[in-house]
């Protein structure tokens, strides 16, 4: 009660800006509980119940589909890690396109969260070299290579440190999460992180009806708002259920690998133990557990 | 009582004015209208109505942000030299620097407001109703610095104008402790917001430690520039007395502060071109263009030009103590820092992103619409504050002067 009353008095408060946009907005009794919504880590289990079904009832009326917002905990013993075999990888992007279905990204304005880097052979990894627009009849072309960048899921992130409210954070299973109802859309990660792993929704993101994935978690790919960052989650809605992420799967030459490091067992920890492996920007300490190699 | 009759007495006074400030008004009001219909077209479309995009995700509302920081530190500075050199009118330097310095800060908060994709949320930031991520993010210490010094200053001037309102000696003892108190914030508010790039080593072209230092030389080159103007002004319009001597040695201090700056920035630049490492792209774009994206070259070189003739006319005592070349360079500075921080201290910070590609960013009119608002909004309130603060210091706007209305107009009995 103590501190609902304070809460109001704040909203007398707000700035003159942002209250006369709360009236132009239209303010219905649901966006003043919108508006007074908590951050997701300090919300108790009934009340991500409650929050989980209204989302679902809000995409239904948007999209007229059944939605399922899952907000699955991490799994003990799990940390997530990532292979990519810059060898094989031919550059067809197709990657990119089945990440921006599996995970409703806009497609107006576009954003995309893996980007493919074409690199000149002789240069090796070179950045100020590259080139995400390469448009060639058929890849991949002479005297390139590829280099798909999405989130390194640091260990260190440099994301989250900046985030003035806490919007964003690594979850117990090492992936890096974005809260879309608590962001405020300062853009400061965008400007921390070094991979260009973070997109902002510059306007209200479009996605057609029927392309919509209604498989969803909260913390991943349910459908954004404008005015808030988003990233790659290494698909949380799907590697928490135990499948692989979709770049993963779509891959034609297998250049994805994924798995569990703290498993002695899987895939990545073989590759970690076999083959000899690189992280991109090194110097920057962000330790990704997201891993370049050369298979072949 | 007497405070409502304090609000229409001031009402009654900003309305009150030459045909010139008239003008002034109806100029700054167009601008907030033409300016608030664009800014309203961003808040119904998002930020997608600038030219921001996930390569450039920080422009010119953060670099305008930045400037006006540097503008409100400076304010504050000035009451070390007005002390040291015991100016006379020093208590009405500390004020019009407080009003600067408080009119600027909100200023500032307007341009982060402007800034960010869901301005409603703007609480999330705040401790205990929201999640403050302190002390870890820049930003939050950055708005609490700024918070603080908005209201110190806002304190020791509503104070000081209060006192002399009200015929009162105002509390030495404590307007003393609090500016002594501001200056340090001043340069705090400043250092931090320079630490908001700093430390982002995503980010080389800030990642040097002479960016804090950089940005405090530069804020002391722009801020007394508006100072000097006002004062010129007040002294023709009102008894404020500040003598000749005072005005160049505010001059004289800033041309000290453009060779700081100009020093620091060779010493960056020799850095950067002697290593030769790919970190020189940042400043490659900046002032000669990559390939065939010269876009930013003309604000760069811009700013370094106003830059130079705003030194050369300060350094040669002859013009520095010719008003019209001294205000003339007080111009040029001005705009030079503003172009600075505006455009070449952030844009070259994205470009080349951080994955080597090059988006090329230029204010859009929504941006420059926005800001326009902004500013002149920020104006009209100096202006208003200026307006009651000159009646109140030196047209013997009081309290007697309010009760003798209260008599002659026969309003109210007394309560
Ligand atoms: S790659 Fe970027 S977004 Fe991903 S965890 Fe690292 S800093 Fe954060
Ligand atoms: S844009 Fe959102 S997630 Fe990123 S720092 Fe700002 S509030 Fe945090």
């Amino acid at each position: 009660m103590e501190k609902n009353k304070s809460r109001r008095s704040f909203l007398k408060n707000i700035s003159l800006a942002s209250a006369s946009a709360l009236a132009l907005s239209g303010c219905t009794l649901k966006e003043l509980e919108k508006f007074f919504q908590k951050n997701f880590r300090t919300l108790s289990e009934e009340e991500k119940k409650e929050l989980i079904a209204e989302l679902e009832a809000e995409y239904k009326e948007k999209y007229q589909k059944d939605f399922h917002v899952s907000d699955k905990a991490a799994i003990d013993g799990t940390l997530f890690g990532y292979a990519l075999d810059v060898s094989r990888c031919i550059g067809c992007r197709r990657c990119v396109y089945a990440c921006v279905e599996e995970n409703n990204q806009s497609r107006e304005p576009q954003i995309h969260w893996i980007q493919v880097l074409q690199m000149d052979k002789e240069r090796g990894i070179d950045f100020a070299h590259s080139d995400v627009h390469y448009d060639p009849e058929t890849v991949p072309e002479e005297g390139h290579f590829y280099l798909p960048v999405q989130c390194q899921q640091c260990r260190t992130p440099q994301c989250t440190t900046v985030c003035p409210v806490k919007a964003t954070w690594q979850e117990p299973d090492g992936i890096v999460v974005v809260d879309y109802n608590w962001c405020i859309g300062c853009r400061y990660c965008m400007a921390a992180c070094p991979y260009g792993a973070r997109h902002f929704n510059w306007a209200k993101p479009e996605i057609p009806e029927e392309e919509i994935n209604t498989e969803t978690h909260y913390l991943g790919n349910r459908p954004r708002m404008k005015g808030v960052v988003e990233k790659c989650t290494f698909c949380i809605q799907r590697v928490r259920a135990g499948k692989y992420p979709s770049c993963v799967e779509i891959c034609p030459v297998g250049a994805r690998k994924f798995g569990n490091l703290l498993d002695p067992d899987s895939e990545i920890r073989y590759i970690l133990d076999n083959k000899r492996v690189l992280v991109l920007k090194e110097e920057l300490n962000t330790q990704p557990k997201f891993y370049y190699f050369f298979g072949v | 009582m007497n405070f409502i009759y304090f609000i229409k007495g001031s009402i009654r006074l900003i309305f009150k004015g030459s045909k010139t400030y008239y003008a002034w008004l109806l100029f700054l009001l167009i601008l907030i209208v033409w300016g608030g219909l664009g800014y309203a077209n961003q808040l119904r479309d998002g930020l997608i109505t600038t030219h921001m995009r996930d390569s450039v995700s920080w422009a010119f509302y953060i670099g305008n942000f930045t400037f006006l920081v540097g503008v409100a530190a400076a304010a504050i500075m000035l009451v070390i030299p007005a002390y040291i050199y015991n100016w006379k009118p020093i208590k009405e330097i500390v004020i019009f620097g407080e009003l600067l310095a408080v009119c600027a800060v909100i200023m500032c908060i307007a341009f982060i407001v402007v800034d960010i994709g869901n301005p409603l949320r703007f609480w999330h930031m705040l401790p205990v109703l929201g999640t403050m991520n302190f002390p870890y993010s820049m930003l939050s210490w950055d708005f609490f610095f700024l918070l603080a010094y908005l209201i110190i200053n806002f304190v020791v001037v509503s104070h000081l104008l209060y006192s002399i309102f009200y015929k009162k000696e105002y509390r030495k003892k404590m307007v003393l402790t609090i500016v002594f108190i501001s200056i340090p914030m001043a340069v705090g508010i400043h250092t931090v917001t320079a630490f908001l790039y700093n430390a982002l080593p995503a980010r080389p072209f800030w990642n040097s430690a002479l960016l804090a230092p950089r940005f405090l030389a530069s804020a002391f080159c722009s801020g007394p520039a508006i100072l000097l103007i006002l004062f010129q002004i007040l002294r023709k319009m009102t008894h404020f007395e500040i003598k000749d001597e005072a005005i160049w040695r505010i001059a004289e201090l800033m041309v000290y502060a453009m060779f700081i700056y100009l020093f620091f920035t060779i010493a960056e630049l020799f850095k950067e071109f002697y290593s030769g490492t790919q970190h020189l792209l940042y400043w490659k774009y900046l002032l000669f263009g990559i390939g065939e994206n010269k876009e930013i070259v003309p604000y760069s070189w811009l700013s370094i030009s106003l830059g130079c003739l705003a030194f050369i006319l300060f350094l040669i005592p002859k013009t520095r103590k010719n008003f019209v070349t001294l205000n003339i360079g007080a111009v040029a500075i001005y705009a030079s820092v503003y172009v600075e921080k505006g455009i070449a201290l952030i844009i070259p910070g994205f470009t080349p992103d951080v994955l080597g590609q090059i988006y090329v960013y230029t204010p859009s009119m929504t941006e420059i619409r926005t800001a326009a608002m902004i500013f002149s909004l920020g104006s009209l309130l100096f202006t208003f504050v200026v307006k009651i603060a000159i009646a109140i210091i030196f047209e013997n706007y009081s309290i007697d002067s309010i009760s003798f209305q209260k008599r002659g107009m026969n309003i109210q009995p007394e309560t």
